[in-house]
């Protein structure tokens, strides 16, 4: 056996090149690519194709880079919940050390090449998106608040904001509103989740609200948060990316949400415990159908008006 | 200098792994490359002209 043998360790531990694609979180790496893409089309400024692509591609690789960085942070509570105990680090396929240095690495490339492809406002809120997930949500709020999610959340919204600001150079009322969104809905996103993921995070350690303050709580605060997301997703309808298709699609979904969260608040634990949180879980598949649906009526409505011509309003 | 030897198991092991960071630096090469001939070119076809004069560039000249 050489030298170059011995260092590796078990041939089983050995990370393959899809763990080290695993590190970056490509299913969040998924919406980020999606609502990246519509902040870039549904701006009212012409992006060459493959300058679109760049720059989407390296939005996509900055939400990896700060995917590695919360995986080399929260290795230790990874390890000790069910849903996150296979990610490469806890699984011992990646060491801490090289998800650290891929994040680092990558976070800069992604910035530097945006800001190459695009502009310096697109790369500057690109950086500041890493840094609010991974000092501000990852290392900071997620084990010290309740809120963690909700402020948390705005790091997962950036993305539309930052596409747009690709297309435009700037931030506007538009490009606002779709952050909100995505922020306001991704409490009652996470909450549902927890709600029957409750014991993962118990014995983390983690202060999700189902934990500090019960179900009961969390579940008038997904009504809340359903109820206060949908006349700022109604109004998007009436700005310069809406119309009438985003407005048909905006009314049904966020009835739907609001509806939804209603039916949550008025179940307790023992109906939950009876039918294995049936409800819940629904509603938690429901609230991702209801960002991918809302960012594809925006995306929809833009090609509505710039393909075929027609006015928004 | 000795000829190489028989490949090591260790670059059987990793060849999936060589062969994706090998593809990602070559995806990367092609998005610089495809980067700039976009920048350079603005939408535009692009102009070989070295060392020789473009006249569309040349300030004009009133009365022409």
């Amino acid at each position: 056996m050489t030298d170059a043998t011995q260092n590796i360790g078990s041939y089983e531990d050995e990370a393959q090149f899809g763990d080290y694609v695993a590190l970056l979180k490509p299913r969040v790496m998924s919406l980020v690519v999606f609502t990246a893409a519509v902040g870039v089309f549904v701006a009212p400024v012409y992006v060459h194709p493959f300058v679109a692509f760049v720059a989407i591609l390296f939005i996509a690789l900055g939400g990896g880079a700060s995917g590695a960085l919360n995986m080399w942070y929260d290795h230790d509570i990874d390890a000790i919940m069910k849903r996150t105990s296979r990610r490469p680090v806890p699984a011992g396929k990646v060491t801490k050390g090289e998800a650290l240095t891929i994040g680092l690495w990558l976070s800069a490339i992604a910035v530097v090449m945006l800001a190459l492809a695009s502009n310096m406002v697109a790369a500057g809120i690109l950086a500041f998106t890493i840094f609010f997930y991974v000092v501000i949500y990852t290392m900071w709020l997620k084990r010290w608040t309740p809120q963690n999610i909700v402020i948390g959340g705005a790091a997962g919204a950036f993305p539309p904001m930052i596409g747009w600001a690709v297309a435009t150079g700037g931030v506007s009322v538009e490009s606002v509103l779709m952050f909100v969104i995505i922020f306001m809905w991704t409490p009652p996103h996470f909450w549902a989740l927890s709600l029957f993921m409750n014991e993962d995070y118990s014995k983390a350690g983690v202060p999700m609200l189902t934990v500090t303050h019960g179900k009961a709580v969390t579940r008038k605060h997904i009504l809340a948060y359903a109820a206060l997301l949908a006349p700022l997703a109604v109004y998007a309808a009436f700005t310069s990316i809406g119309g009438w298709i985003y407005l048909a699609a905006a009314l049904y979904l966020n009835t739907k949400f609001v509806y939804g969260a209603w039916q949550l608040y008025k179940r307790d634990d023992a109906t939950a415990d009876a039918d294995s949180y049936k409800a819940e879980k629904k509603y938690f598949r429901f609230s991702l159908t209801y960002l991918f649906a809302s960012f594809g009526a925006l995306l929809v409505q833009a090609l509505w008006v710039q393909g075929f011509g027609m006015g928004a309003w | 200098m000795a000829a190489p030897r028989a490949e090591h198991e260790l670059h059987q092991r990793r060849f999936s792994r060589n062969l994706g960071v090998g593809l990602t630096l070559a995806g990367f090469v092609f998005i610089v490359f495809g980067l700039t001939y976009v920048k350079i070119t603005n939408g535009s076809l692009a102009q070989g002209f070295d060392h020789v004069v473009r006249p569309e560039i040349l300030p004009t000249q009133e009365g022409n």
